[in-house]
């Protein structure tokens, strides 16, 4: 990364030339800010000096709404518009904790339908993740390649409840239906069809020298400033912090399965830095099909509508759950007056918390390695916002 | 393309009006403006992506509204946004033409009723020429609007005015 000077530059003649700050927009409209983020960039020349994240253009109430719902089912729709690339994952998280709150037991093949479809949709939102980061970066191509795999993992959920980008599938106690007849085999095909296909992505873009110059020992985010910023999933373990929800904090099934947690280690340049983040959603989507595998081998029959309740109206009380989302720690604080409708509902957002920390990692970089930290973040403005 | 080569092989002249090559040519490239706002951007996007290649149409996205015949409003309008959204439809040139793109842009969708900050409807600040419903609407979906966008633009006439 560059230095920021600090001494003023000197004119051939011996005299001072005097230097001062700029400030430049970069969004709302901006292709590489993923949605209406609007960032205020200070620049001294080339060099950013200061970055302030303005959010607010995509607010949507998430949480006034679920306080007018009649019930809790009702708030599912919406928080499928909350992080709407990862819609699945989103469902999960508030259906774990109504589910906790009501002291619900779902069956285990309720649980294992989950756990596929969470991971499916963790694929499908880092292919977007990485398919962006790379026109962001000035590759077109595997963007393409990206949304052909995703189209397929799309298919699989269409073929489930219907719908191709928010679902409405997770119930609180169970799932709208259960998977056709022909999900299994055809999610055992994609598998297999899928698991070179990540081989080619590195090939085409990771290795690629060029990314990796733009990429590497850029807007390292140290270990500390990740935790310090209460940053989670791919940020926080992109800095090196083995640290995964989903084996650290075990919810549903997830303890029965065999996978690694994938940390950054700084294989091209410093640990932290932008192609450590990249990489760790790469090896993520491996790991994803290691337990979407296991899991197709392990699921058990059974009614997935045996435990939906008739009415929900939970005693009086509060819970705080929380998943491990594409984008990190996806966390749900519902509290409880007794009646159908939730009291208050707070959502803790893995994009939001991510996107506070840019301002600490891209002091003294240039202007255009802020498309490369602010596209290795993985932020979605609905999430951020909510 | 067969049609075109066959006139070329008799004969070296194709007879047409004026508006009807200036309106082939306009909408065989409406080029459109690469600007997602939230859900439905996502189906824009997988819109344009190898599945549905959006770019056989002459669709090609641009990063600034001056060089965009078509901005497709792709989401959720909050009050906060729309005044930007008035100024980038202001930026365009004319001929222009808006696609509002699923339900919140349309009416406000889901967001209709407790949204505080929800514009209930882009076409409360710039005009709309085609409405794609759906929460979010499919890829198809959004294809079918842009094709019939194309078909106003082949019925459109410089010395006739646009209504007619």
């Amino acid at each position: 990364m560059s230095e920021i000077i600090t001494t003023p530059p000197v004119s051939s003649t011996g005299r001072t030339l005097r230097t001062e700050e700029m400030i430049l927009n970069m969004g709302p409209q901006h292709p590489a800010t993923h949605g209406v983020l609007r960032l205020e960039l200070v620049v001294d020349g080339e060099i950013v000096v200061d970055v302030i994240p303005h959010i607010g253009y995509l607010h949507r109430c998430f949480e006034k709404h679920c306080e007018h719902m009649t019930n809790y089912q009702q708030v599912i729709p919406y928080t499928d518009r909350m992080d709407y690339v990862a819609s699945m994952t989103n469902e999960f998280g508030f259906v774990v904790a109504a589910e906790r709150l009501l002291k619900i037991q779902v069956p285990e093949r309720v649980d294992y339908i989950r756990v596929i479809m969470a991971e499916f949709q963790r694929i499908a939102s880092h292919l977007i993740a990485i398919g962006t980061y790379g026109i962001d970066i000035g590759a077109f191509t595997p963007f393409l390649y990206c949304f052909r795999d995703r189209e397929k993992i799309l298919d699989l959920f269409e073929m489930t409840c219907g719908a191709r980008l928010l679902y409405n599938y997770m119930w609180v106690g169970g799932l709208s239906h259960d998977v056709p007849p022909d999900f299994i085999p055809k999610a055992k095909e994609f598998c297999t069809y899928f698991k070179p296909n990540i081989k080619e992505l590195n090939d085409l873009l990771t290795y690629n020298e060029i990314f990796v110059k733009r990429t590497a020992n850029v807007g390292v985010l140290p270990a500390d400033v990740a935790i310090n910023y209460g940053c989670s999933g791919p940020m926080l373990r992109g800095s090196g912090v083995d640290w995964d929800l989903r084996r650290d904090d075990p919810y549903s099934v997830y303890h029965k399965f065999d996978w690694d947690v994938c940390v950054g280690k700084g294989e091209m340049g410093t640990v932290g830095d932008c192609w450590d983040r990249h990489i760790v959603r790469a090896r993520e989507m491996e790991q994803s099909v290691r337990i979407i595998e296991q899991a197709l081998e392990q699921i058990p029959e059974g009614d997935v509508h045996a435990a939906i309740p008739k009415r929900i109206r939970p005693n009086p009380g509060e819970v705080y759950a929380r998943i491990e989302s594409p984008r990190g720690e996806l966390g749900y604080y519902i509290v409880s007056d007794g009646s159908a409708t939730p009291y208050r509902i707070k959502a803790r957002s893995p994009a939001f918390s991510n996107l506070s920390v840019i301002n600490e990692i891209s002091k003294g970089a240039m202007i255009a390695d802020m498309v490369a930290i602010a596209g290795s973040i993985d932020i979605v403005l609905g999430e951020v916002d909510r | 393309m067969g049609l075109l080569d066959k006139q070329f092989d008799s004969s070296n002249i194709v007879v047409t009006s004026l508006d009807n090559l200036l309106n082939w040519a306009r909408l065989s490239s409406l080029w459109q403006m690469q600007f997602g706002l939230a859900c439905c951007a996502i189906e824009m996007m997988a819109a344009s992506a190898s599945n549905f290649d959006m770019m056989r149409f002459g669709v090609i996205p641009r990063a600034t509204p001056r060089q965009c015949d078509v901005m497709i409003v792709s989401g959720t309008v909050t009050l906060k946004m729309a005044s930007r959204i008035k100024r980038l439809y202001d930026q365009m040139a004319e001929p222009r033409y808006v696609i509002s793109m699923g339900s919140c842009s349309n009416c406000g969708g889901p967001y209709w009723e407790h949204g505080y900050h929800v514009l209930k409807g882009v076409d409360r600040v710039i005009p709309v020429d085609v409405y794609v419903p759906g929460c979010p609407p499919r890829p198809e979906a959004l294809l079918e609007g842009l094709i019939k966008l194309q078909e106003k633009v082949r019925h459109e006439s410089l010395v006739k005015k646009k209504s007619a």
